[in-house]
């Protein structure tokens, strides 16, 4: 037993158990603590794998933005832990009986399905570029297409994050800018035409009429 | 004994069947459900890397590439939705979440 497989069975132990505390934590800030140390795992067996790019995007998108976001939304919403969560636990020998037997089922089913695949990884070429560049150059040549409509994906995404959550404050006293550019003088200045005003000196006469 | 590509698919079966379990059992919270569904993903993406590895073939990580992109989308719009349910329920309980029920 190599040093790669001791690391394998360290990194999945870890990842399988911060899994099974993301989907029992009673604390939810705990879950999407769980959650950050599953993920770091899964990138640490990533690189086992020797897809050195993916397992660092999952470290800075997964650990440095889509978990912060979790925890931001789990420390601004005001929940109130519930105490007992009898129900979970009350359910979980079927549960666990089931989830054993998805899980066997597919080891099964992936182990005997594909008794072809060789052992060992094929060998790479001294030469061969690094998992960053090969992915790059697929990428950005018989992938192109697909990464621009991924890249409309995360826009549509974000646009949507916004639009939903955007909210108006009702006692807010700011102008609404289009109005304001299509006033005209005629709106904000009425001139009222009158009549002359009385003369002067019979305006020194009553002067109490004046005043009033 | 060194690794093969099926200790890798069993780590990937056994992290579904667990957050297959997280959502069924999951009663009290919607954001607990949000996380389940991001280990599914996660699993699903081990297996793509791990036949990547043993094919040889550098498609299933472009594969993988594609699916961080989405899951990341799908965890934005689905916060989003979920800041929103609790702005006008007050609450983000699994169970409450009934009046589309007939």
């Amino acid at each position: 037993m190599d040093f790669t497989t001791g690391f394998f069975y360290l990194f999945a132990a870890v990842l399988l158990f911060a899994a099974f505390r993301v989907i029992t934590a009673r604390n939810t800030v705990h879950a999407a603590l769980y959650l950050m140390l599953a993920f770091s795992q899964a990138a640490a067996l990533w690189l086992l794998l020797k897809a050195e790019f993916l397992g660092l995007t999952l470290v800075l998108v997964y650990l440095g933005a889509v978990m912060v976001l979790f925890l931001f939304v789990v420390m601004m919403l005001d929940i109130k832990f519930e105490g007992d969560r009898w129900s979970f636990w009350q359910h979980f020998p079927v549960a666990a009986v089931l989830g054993a037997l998805v899980a066997a089922e597919l080891i099964a089913v992936l182990w005997i399905g594909f008794p072809n695949i060789a052992l060992q990884p094929p060998e790479v070429a001294a030469d061969a570029p690094s998992n960053t560049a090969a992915l790059g150059k697929l990428l950005y040549t018989e992938y192109l297409y697909p990464i621009e409509v991924a890249a409309v994906i995360l826009l549509v995404a974000m646009v949507a994050a916004i639009a939903l959550t955007l909210r108006r404050r009702k006692d807010s006293k700011a102008i609404n800018p289009g109005l304001q550019v299509h006033v005209k003088a005629s709106d904000r200045l009425v001139v009222v035409p009158m009549a002359a005003t009385q003369k002067a000196a019979e305006a020194a006469q009553t002067p109490e009429e004046g005043k009033a | 004994m060194s690794l093969t590509l099926g200790h890798f698919l069993s780590v990937g079966a056994i992290l579904f069947a667990l957050s297959v379990i997280g959502i069924f059992l999951n009663r009290k919270n919607l954001i607990v459900l949000l996380m389940a569904i991001e280990l599914m993903l996660l699993a699903v993406n081990m297996n793509f890397v791990a036949f990547s590895h043993y094919l040889g073939d550098m498609h299933g990580q472009v594969f993988v590439f594609f699916i961080l992109t989405v899951a990341a989308a799908e965890s934005a719009i689905g916060l989003a939705i979920l800041v929103l349910l609790f702005r006008n329920r007050s609450s983000i309980s699994v169970e409450e979440l009934n009046t589309l029920k007939g």
